[in-house]
């Protein structure tokens, strides 16, 4: 996933082709055709059998009713029952209210720290880049753990703290209680969403034209004038980068409703990433986990598309 | 560049802040390492010890008694494979996407964008049926050969090999050189920081990888690390001591590898975003 990416889709395929200042034969152009598909043919059997096959695979299967003991084409029938499945609206909601919080959060967040320490020294730099970056390298499972047991209504640390201070009566247990739930999720995968944006941010704003930058202040800017007429625009396309990662990684947040809560209390936690495997592994309803699958596909794409617009016009 | 210098409230506050919020993110960390010291009964109170008064090695023996150091070994195969096949599939993809001209390369490339662009996730589960087709269902192969076919690394690696000079390639080529000879005398060697990069990146992802692995894997000596301290999670659900222990042995060696590569990594981060 990258900007690039979407400045060559926004230039509609437009790829740059080495130069070659001659015309050239017939033979030679299919020579290197040849070659080059020798160097594509490692890349291409992996990209094709295990990323291109499941996703054809996916779409066709979201039009039948598949188990492990039926396998019927029932058209839009998955997609129909999705609309009238209570759970799965709930998941949807679920999963919006998780980005529509953290998506945001993590942006100003990341973009705070970034501005806050690209000036420092090497050392200083690159030890808060680390620091940030460290719960994305634990890994989200020793993550998880922890956090898990932080949050536990007897012996953890949050319920200490706060009875210590006084500002509680009693524990609280703050994954079994359907109003604090969810926002013990956003916290958690807050921590691990925010180290590529620190990073990108740290390069993005060393990247600022410093010219631009001394002739406002010779002008006279404040230091927030600079940041909003001059910084802000020219770190656009990572704040652009940044978005459409952040928002990808947050609709497909499962290993934190996993291993904390399994969608619960009462289904205040459910995810459609969670559901699908609910749905897969627990239901044993093949096709309509893919059709979910799908639809969350095209949310997704729908989400990015729309940050890229707003963000283009800007 | 002065008024970095000066010791303006805001910027007294921001230093203030960075450092709580630097204590707030390295403490789960700290917490996951004492832990794992500390013996039932501490763990267990209502009253939590802040630093491990009487440390023991107690939750370790318990968690070596389970087949924990198998699924390190696992985890280091399924990463370290992972890695190669990777590092060493995309740079000839990444270098015949960026120095070839060839029919249908358009097409292929923007296959391969829009498959960055979907979630990975949505297409795990026809894969679980592909794998279970292919006979690879609960084998660490299962979870390897698809992190291989994620595009991101040919990308990546088309960036990096955009920047080899065309003049270079065509002097070797007129100096006799064949296509592999230019490939390993010329590209892979200007390529290198690129593949670094790819190699750190490929091997975190993979080894972080809980979904994946959570549905390729069953058999309790075929787990990952991660899938191992969620079995234990699962069974044992109060013994943090344990829990702790397996976080402690899943999360260190991966902090070591970031920490000795770290430069190579914020260099992909960015080369795989901005350029291009």
């Amino acid at each position: 996933m990258s900007v690039a990416l979407f400045c060559k889709l926004k230039e509609k395929g437009e790829v740059k082709v080495a130069k070659s200042t001659q015309p050239r034969s017939k033979v030679l152009a299919r020579q290197e055709t040849f070659t080059a598909y020798m160097f594509l043919i490692p890349s291409l059997f992996f990209f094709i059998t295990f990323v291109i096959v499941p996703m054809v695979m996916c779409v066709f299967n979201s039009f039948f009713d598949y188990t492990s003991t039926s396998f019927n084409f029932i058209g839009f029938g998955n997609y129909v029952r999705m609309f009238q499945d209570e759970i799965f609206m709930r998941a949807l909601k679920n999963t919006i209210l998780i980005v529509v919080v953290s998506v945001p959060a993590v942006v100003i967040f990341s973009l705070w720290v970034a501005s806050a320490i690209y000036k420092m020294s090497n050392f200083a730099l690159s030890f808060y880049r680390c620091v940030f970056y460290l719960p994305v390298v634990t890994g989200s499972v020793a993550v998880t753990v922890v956090w898990k047991w932080m949050f536990n209504k007897y012996t953890g640390l949050f319920n200490y703290v706060l009875n210590s201070a006084g500002l509680i009566e009693e524990n609280i247990s703050w994954l079994g209680d359907e109003r604090f739930a969810i926002w013990c999720i956003i916290i958690i995968l807050f921590t691990t969403s925010i180290g590529q944006p620190i990073v990108l941010y740290v390069s993005a704003l060393g990247n600022v034209d410093k010219t631009l930058v001394e002739a406002a202040q010779v002008d006279g800017a404040t230091d927030l004038q600079t940041f909003w007429k001059i910084k802000w625009p020219s770190i656009m396309p990572t704040t652009l980068y940044v978005l459409v990662i952040t928002t990808i990684n947050s609709f497909q947040c499962f290993a934190l409703i996993e291993l904390l809560t399994s969608g619960g209390p009462n289904n205040s936690t459910q995810t459609i990433m969670y559901y699908i495997y609910y749905v897969v592994f627990k239901l044993d309803q093949f096709g309509y986990g893919n059709a979910m699958g799908v639809i969350l596909a095209i949310i997704i794409a729908l989400f990015s598309a729309l940050q890229f617009k707003l963000g283009s016009e800007n | 560049m002065e008024s970095a210098k000066k010791w303006t409230p805001y910027k007294i506050i921001t230093v203030i802040a960075l450092a709580v919020m630097a204590f707030l993110f390295l403490f789960p960390l700290y917490w996951i390492v004492t832990g794992s010291l500390k013996d039932a009964a501490t763990i267990n109170s209502a009253t939590p010890q802040w630093f491990p008064l009487a440390p023991t090695l107690d939750n370790y023996v318990r968690l070596f008694s389970k087949p924990a150091l198998k699924w390190l070994f696992n985890t280091v195969f399924m990463a370290v494979a992972a890695m190669v096949l990777t590092c060493l599939t995309a740079s000839l993809a990444g270098y015949a996407l960026a120095k070839k001209r060839f029919t249908g390369r358009e097409l292929l490339f923007s296959l391969m964008v829009c498959a960055m662009a979907l979630p990975k996730q949505v297409i795990l589960i026809p894969l679980l049926k592909e794998m279970a087709f292919f006979g690879l269902h609960d084998t660490i192969w299962a979870v390897i050969l698809p992190t291989v076919g994620w595009p991101f690394g040919v990308f990546l690696m088309k960036q990096f090999a955009e920047n080899i000079p065309t003049e270079m390639l065509e002097a070797a080529r007129i100096d006799g050189a064949g296509e592999v000879l230019t490939f390993t005398k010329i590209v892979f060697p200007m390529i290198k920081p690129g593949v670094g990069a790819l190699a750190i990146f490929t091997f975190i992802n993979s080894w972080n990888d809980y979904f994946l692995q959570l549905i390729m894997l069953n058999s309790s000596t075929n787990l990952t690390i991660s899938l191992g301290i969620a079995k234990m999670q699962a069974e044992m659900a109060t013994d943090f001591g344990l829990i702790m222990a397996g976080a402690a042995l899943a999360a260190v060696p991966i902090i070591v590898v970031f920490l000795m590569f770290q430069s190579y990594f914020t260099q992909g981060i960015t080369m795989g975003a901005v350029k291009g």
